[in-house]
């Protein structure tokens, strides 16, 4: 397991708890993502993932617990000060979540609308964010005209934009055929290499967790059921844990 | 037992409606009048309400007023009262069945297509992406909306109407050889400044009901698709019913303010 003592956490959570009436799903989930590296979170449908991931980007309010980001407890927030807080999050959403009246150039360009940016830099940013991920041709489609891989590397692009220091991925490759979803995981391991980014992905799929994964946490019954690197957590035999390497 | 209960969740579920819709009318003039302004926005949906509505709106003016007078006519006539029909018309359609009928056509067009957008909108995540991008949708999104359409609507139905008069202006002119400059100085003469004012005033609250409850629905859709489905529909029935009750309280006031 690659050591993370001498490295600090970009986010800790501690005791998150968040019910809807009488199901409790999340049962003071605890985690730590450090910098730089790619943190897994895998469970089961319903387990509470994405209800964790909203309450991170303030979606969601959490019942209790405690959530921080870059050192700012993200409970103690006014409104403005969290909207500064999102644009150093990226955010991918599992459907892509295109603006669907806007062409791909303006998709990128809707972050940046309150930013005193000149026309030309921010034609060249754009450009750039979407030559990383391969889609520079693509400029002036309408999210109509993408298929399913070419809207989550756009996704990926609008969410590069701001140059994030964390990156969330919920489930990027579900819905995608194998070898696109394999162009996706290779993509995100080179954004994080290119950017330097923090990225927690949520995901189902076990080769995307193996290849991209510096740790994993299994997220059962709303607890951090277990945690380790993708070898450590095949090798445990406890029998929740083995349920997701089958 | 089973009705009565059914009947008071019913009632219970209306009431928690209005109470959220009072809540989310509250949050609107919040955020319409707190920086920034997405004056680029508004000026978008203005253009698309109000441009893309002309069509259905002077369509239906003219027909309602090819139509109105057509049925007027031969009662008029019956009276020997034949040449107060541009008064009547003008009277009548600027008052209030201009503004009632081309709000409900607008309610049709306008609320439920807001619905439909928004609702999309929810249920594929594009107004959480917005959030966490560090945009503040219920301004980007709600509050341009509503403002285009409670500007807009005043002019759609002053163009309305001035088509409807159209149309039986056309009519008198075929059926009663009255030319136009006299059907039309007859109209000017009709129409005072208690006509026209509480009817410019009702129809922005008009646009206003429409563009909020479009929102409201569709802001707040849930259910996937299914829920799109509903949001359009349901803007459509909340607006009409909700015009109608500004209808019936605006001319109310008028009573008392105008004696009509």
């Amino acid at each position: 397991m690659k050591t993370t003592k001498n490295i600090k956490p970009v986010l800790k959570i501690k005791d998150l708890k968040k019910s809807f009436g009488d199901n409790h799903v999340l049962n003071g989930f605890s985690m730590e993502l450090f910098e730089g590296e790619n943190l897994v979170i895998m469970g089961k449908s319903g387990s509470g993932k994405s209800v964790m991931i909203k309450c991170l980007v303030g979606l969601m309010q959490p019942d209790s617990g405690f959530i921080e980001i870059e050192g700012r407890n993200l409970t103690d927030l006014k409104q403005q000060e969290l909207n500064i807080l999102r644009t150093e999050i990226g955010f991918l959403f599992q459907g892509s979540a295109l603006y669907d009246s806007m062409t791909v150039r303006e998709n990128l360009e809707f972050p940046l609308r309150k930013q005193k940016i000149n026309a030309i830099d921010l034609e060249n940013l754009v450009v750039e964010t979407l030559d990383s991920v391969g889609l520079k041709s693509a400029i002036d489609l309408m999210p109509e005209e993408l298929s399913g891989g070419m809207k989550r590397r756009v996704a990926l692009a609008r969410a590069l934009i701001l140059k994030p220091k964390i990156i969330i991925y919920d489930e990027p490759t579900t819905g995608l055929d194998p070898i696109t979803a394999k162009e996706i995981i290779e993509l995100m391991k080179d954004i994080q290499l290119k950017y330097r980014t923090s990225s927690l992905i949520i995901t189902h799929d076990i080769d995307c967790a193996r290849v991209i994964s510096n740790r994993m946490i299994l997220l059962i019954d709303g607890i951090n059921y277990a945690e380790g690197t993708f070898n450590e957590l095949l090798a445990n035999k406890d029998k929740k844990i083995q349920a997701f390497f089958k | 037992m089973a009705i009565s209960l059914k009947i008071s969740k019913n009632i219970q579920s209306f009431l928690l409606e209005i109470g959220e819709l009072t809540y989310f009318a509250k949050r609107f003039f919040k955020e319409a009048f707190t920086r920034p302004f997405e004056f680029k926005e508004l000026l978008r949906q203005c253009f698309n309400m109000g441009n893309r509505s002309l069509l259905l709106v002077g369509v239906t003016g003219f027909i309602l007023g090819l139509v109105f007078t057509l049925q007027s006519r031969p009662t008029l006539m019956e009276f020997g009262a034949a040449s107060w029909m541009p008064s009547m018309v003008s009277i009548s359609i600027v008052r209030e069945i201009g503004p009632v009928i081309i709000a409900l056509i607008c309610a049709g067009k306008i609320s439920s297509g807001i619905g439909a957008e928004l609702g999309s909108m929810r249920v594929t995540e594009q107004i959480d992406a917005m959030e966490v991008s560090g945009t503040n949708p219920f301004k980007y999104l709600v509050v341009t909306r509503i403002m285009a359409a409670t500007l807009m609507l005043p002019l759609l139905i002053i163009f309305g109407d001035a088509i409807a008069l159209v149309g039986s202006a056309l009519i008198e002119n075929l059926k009663g050889d009255v030319s136009f400059l006299l059907y039309f100085n007859k109209v000017i003469e009709a129409l005072k400044f208690s006509d026209v004012i509480p009817a410019t005033t009702k129809s922005f609250l008009f646009g206003f009901a429409i563009g909020l409850v479009g929102c409201f629905k569709g802001y707040n859709c849930k259910k996937g698709t299914v829920g799109v489905g509903e949001a359009s529909n349901s803007a459509v029935v909340y607006a009409s019913m909700l015009l109608f009750i500004i209808d019936f309280i605006a001319v109310f006031i008028s009573d008392i303010f105008f004696e009509i």
